[in-house]
């Protein structure tokens, strides 16, 4: 168990106004989402879902295909696709085509690919201003922070911190009336809209059959990233991709709906290629960067691909009773939440942090509200079953192992089983388990008891039930 | 000549709750039928399977798979032990079609206790009595694998002198988890507080699950905080008279 | 060269050949709701007043006119070429610059502008959502630099809702490079949950649907 995960935890848990505005947060959108798929708001819900998924399996196991498709349709309407395969080719792209066309100004528009790949900060060194345009993120890139949440990226902070924030930052007065600092930082953006060279985005989905990129937001600032500069760049992770337009008849009624409630967000923007003959406005180049950076590790494992389905809609975050609890910074990557605590380890490797897969109680909620019905408590499971047998391979948790085995062994021996169990009512006391707190947990206990150590219990029963069905 | 109904107590109401298991047992004979307890019965597996233990967990699993394959029927009061059962042997032998068929087989056959009463005994009043005022909470495998939401209400509103009040966040997880608790206790034990935040709310005496490890966690959190709360299983309510 | 080192990894990933035959991707259902006109357009009305936009009816295009005269109210405003608007008249109201086929020039009248004037391809009714296409006659910058956003619309575009659109327009990206769906005013709860209007696109929005 990491040191930095459970200080940051334990951080977390310890601050009454976090907790508060955490659980507030999180509570509106559980609110309307379930408002929002109701049997008379959504009676195809459950359908709408499976076909989701269908669609999201389908895509993924033909996913070169599909990549091939959409590469040639951005191209017929006047785009350019180009593969990345990390963080580094993104970044060296974007500053040669800076360089080429002389641009100095960047806006961006929410992106959580940009996030995983430090995009901003790989920009800065090299003379280039990259602004963040979505308020949320903006706050955030102000103040130097990693979003808290997908959909709700400063959740964590309160309207004090954001006037405090604009006025060391902006040199402006500080407000801290949120429609005053929303109007704040409009007329700071809108100066930049209208001045950027490059808008920056990421992509909701990736149409094929149109070469189109999809972009869903409520505030304006993806079109206008998009449509103001003169370049358009989308950066987007390769499983972003659907088969079709229509397709978007499932994906959109379940993405605005699983993530905030919203039938449709403000704006959907469906976008293929530059600007054609005879429109008026709109980008005159237009790129779509196909990132890598791993996917196609998590490709690679038929087990746990279905990870790869994820339309970023935060609901797994909002039902996740222990995200509610250690919000989202308390995670190692910028992912956070359940489908963080699945695709980290699956990126970043399990030594990165092995104990996030069992940070969860399996309790199954986020699966349940899942729009692309991943069974993330089942992929939580599996990479549990790697960490332990990458922890036999290395040597280490011998104990834990020890116990276990022994355990196992027990269990298989109904005689050993009733012995044992009565050794360890002996010899715990029958008042309060206090003592058990100071017992290590491996010692040759029915597991039963080392979840107990952390409790105060009644009073351990005097015989078993096995014992008194016998006298019954 | 009474149907036979075996009975999986789980290791947890074995050692922890045996009043539990005693219980179930009344009320199944109530309701007409003869009950066995297989007595080389031990555990489901899950503890290891959900630490990732999958050798060790199969190694149980197996001799589950012995212990109960001839019973008709196996009535378990928990919600967790009877997914781990139904939803996860058959990846535990994984190239081996022999366990797996016999795992397959053995879904069917396993029956979370309310689950138990109502489709197969087809009742939802076992003629119950209990003067209380209880809340009732949703264990999650229950819930989420198999559907059990209504059922436990039903019967316990048919239950003489019983007034069910809903708490308002029934369905969140108690934060058990099994090996979670012991790893996070205290991210375990805030969720624990929020539920008994809840509880408390809704003024009942009583809590009510059909998982005697959720009811261990809450207890633990009542207990904790000196809260003259009170937990039952169903079985145990359904037992009163 | 990434591209064939990207793909290369995603075939070997899927175990699947170069050019390899793929199965057609599952069917999607279409739900098109059968509503008749009158009720798409009071359905469409209630959804765009919902979201806090104002929703109009006018019986005739002059009748359209007078509302968005009533709304311009002396403030600039910049109208799009569409045929419609110049049917209603609309084109030649006071404060109106209209006609511009330069990007340039339009961004810098509508960065200025108080109100942006367009018509729409399409309104979804059970959204309360308007499609616009941009092409000569609908610029995008029109419906989204100025504070206030007036659509009119006649009738006979409104859908039932996005499976009706998607089924007569199955693809966009042959018509044109930006299909916007715009369902309401602009906004945000960035900030302590607190929901804000206006924060880039207009905060204001009118529908009008003319017979």
């Amino acid at each position: 168990m990491s040191v930095a995960f459970d200080e940051k935890v334990h951080k977390t848990l310890a601050d009454a106004n976090l907790q508060l505005a955490i659980y507030r947060a999180t509570a509106r959108l559980i609110d309307h989402r379930k408002h929002a798929v109701t049997a008379i708001a959504l009676p195809d819900y459950q359908e709408l879902r499976t076909q989701a998924n269908a669609l999201k399996r389908h895509t993924i196991e033909h996913l070169d295909h599909y990549l091939e498709e959409f590469e040639s349709n951005v191209a017929a309407h006047g785009g350019k696709v180009i593969y990345c395969q990390d963080a580094t080719e993104v970044a060296d792209f974007v500053l040669g085509l800076a360089k080429e066309r002389a641009a100095q100004l960047i806006v961006k528009s929410k992106s959580m690919t940009t996030e995983e790949i430090d995009l901003n900060e790989r920009l800065e060194h090299h003379n280039l201003e990259s602004v963040e345009t979505d308020l949320g993120e903006y706050i955030l890139q102000l103040a130097h922070q990693r979003p808290y949440h997908i959909v709700a990226p400063a959740l964590h902070l309160t309207r004090y911190d954001v006037g405090d924030l604009f006025a060391r930052t902006l040199g402006v007065a500080n407000e801290t009336v949120p429609e005053k600092q929303a109007l704040i930082a409009r007329g700071v953006l809108r100066e930049k809209f209208l001045a950027a060279d490059i808008g920056i985005t990421g992509a909701n989905f990736l149409v094929a059959d149109s070469g189109a990129v999809v972009l869903v937001e409520n505030e304006g600032n993806a079109r206008l990233t998009t449509s103001a500069p003169r370049i358009h760049i989308a950066v987007a992770g390769i499983e972003k991709l659907i088969p079709r337009a229509q397709d978007l008849a499932v994906f959109l009624k379940l993405l605005g709906r699983s993530a905030t409630g919203q039938a449709l967000t403000v704006y959907t923007s469906f976008l293929s290629g530059p600007r054609r003959a005879g429109e008026i406005d709109g980008p005159e180049e237009f790129y779509v960067v196909l990132l890598d950076n791993g996917r196609t590790k998590l490709l690679a494992d038929s087990g746990k691909r279905e990870s790869l389905y994820c339309i970023r809609c935060g609901a797994c975050l909002n039902h996740c009773p222990v995200y509610r609890k250690i919000g989202g910074h308390s995670f190692p990557w910028v992912y956070s939440g359940p489908i963080g605590a699945i695709i980290t380890p699956q990126f970043m490797g399990i030594e990165h942090e092995p104990s996030l897969p069992f940070a969860s109680s399996l309790c199954g909620a986020c699966a349940e509200v899942c729009p692309v019905k991943i069974d993330i408590p089942r992929v939580l499971l599996e990479l549990r079953a790697e960490v332990k047998q990458a922890e036999e391979r290395g040597g280490k948790n011998r104990l834990e192992r020890l116990a276990f085995k022994i355990w196992a062994w027990v269990m298989c021996h109904p005689r050993l089983y009733e012995m044992a169990a009565m050794v360890a009512a002996s010899v715990a006391p029958s008042e309060n388990g206090k003592w058990l707190r100071s017992a290590p947990a491996v010692m040759n206990l029915p597991p039963v008891r080392a979840w107990l150590s952390q409790r105060d219990l009644p009073p351990a029963p005097a015989k078993s039930f096995r014992e008194l069905w016998r006298k019954r | 000549m009474a149907q036979r109904v075996s009975i999986f107590v789980t290791c947890i109401v074995d050692q922890l709750f045996p009043k539990v298991g005693l219980a179930m047992a009344d009320v199944l004979e109530r309701l007409g039928y003869q009950v066995d307890f297989p007595e080389d019965q031990t555990c489901c597996g899950q503890p290891a399977f959900n630490t990732g233990y999958r050798a060790e967990a199969c190694q149980v699993a197996r001799h589950f798979l012995k212990v109960f394959r001839d019973s008709e029927y196996v009535v378990i009061p928990s919600g967790s032990c009877t997914s781990m059962i139904a939803h996860h042997f058959h990846d535990l032998f994984p190239g081996d079609t022999r366990a797996q068929r016999a795992a397959d087989d053995l879904t069917p056959r396993v029956w979370e206790f309310s689950k138990f009463v109502l489709e197969v005994a087809g009742v939802d009043d076992v003629g119950a009595q209990l003067e209380d005022v209880v809340t009732y909470h949703d264990s999650c495998h229950a819930l989420r694998e198999f559907g059990i939401r209504d059922g436990p209400r039903r019967l316990l509103a048919n239950v003489r002198g019983l007034e069910l009040r809903e708490m308002d966040s029934a369905e969140e997880c108690c934060g058990f988890g099994g090996t979670f608790s012991v790893k996070f206790p205290e991210i375990s034990g805030g969720m624990a507080g929020t539920k008994i935040d809840s509880i408390v709310r809704t003024g009942a005496k009583t809590v009510v699950s059909l998982d005697s490890s959720c009811l261990m966690q809450i207890q633990g959190a009542l207990a904790r905080a000196a809260l003259p709360v009170r937990t039952m299983h169903l079985a145990e309510v359904l037992a009163s008279r | 060269m990434s591209r064939e080192a990207i793909l290369n990894k995603v075939r070997t990933a899927l175990g699947r050949s170069n050019g390899q035959a793929i199965a057609e991707p599952p069917p999607v259902r279409m739900r098109v709701d059968a509503m008749d006109a009158e009720t798409r357009v009071a359905s469409m009305m209630r959804a765009v007043e919902a979201l806090a936009g104002k929703a109009r009816r006018a019986a005739t295009g002059e009748e359209a006119r007078a509302y968005v005269a009533a709304v311009l109210d002396g403030k600039t405003a910049v109208a799009s070429n569409a045929p419609f608007l110049r049917e209603c008249g609309i084109v030649h109201l006071a404060g109106a610059q209209s006609g511009f086929t330069d990007a340039a020039e339009l961004r810098a009248a509508c960065a200025v502008a108080d109100v942006g004037i367009t018509s729409a391809d399409y309104a979804l009714a059970d959204t309360g959502t308007l499609v616009m296409l941009a092409s000569p006659a609908e610029a995008r910058l029109i419906s989204l630099l100025p504070p206030v956003h007036i659509a009119v619309v006649p009738k006979e575009r409104v859908l039932s809702g996005l499976d009706e659109l998607l089924t007569i327009l199955p693809h966009p990206a042959e018509q044109t490079s930006s299909m916007v769906l715009i369902t309401g005013p602009s906004r945000t709860a960035d900030i302590e949950q607190i929901l804000v209007r206006g924060v880039h696109g207009p905060g204001e929005i009118h529908v009008v649907v003319v017979e």
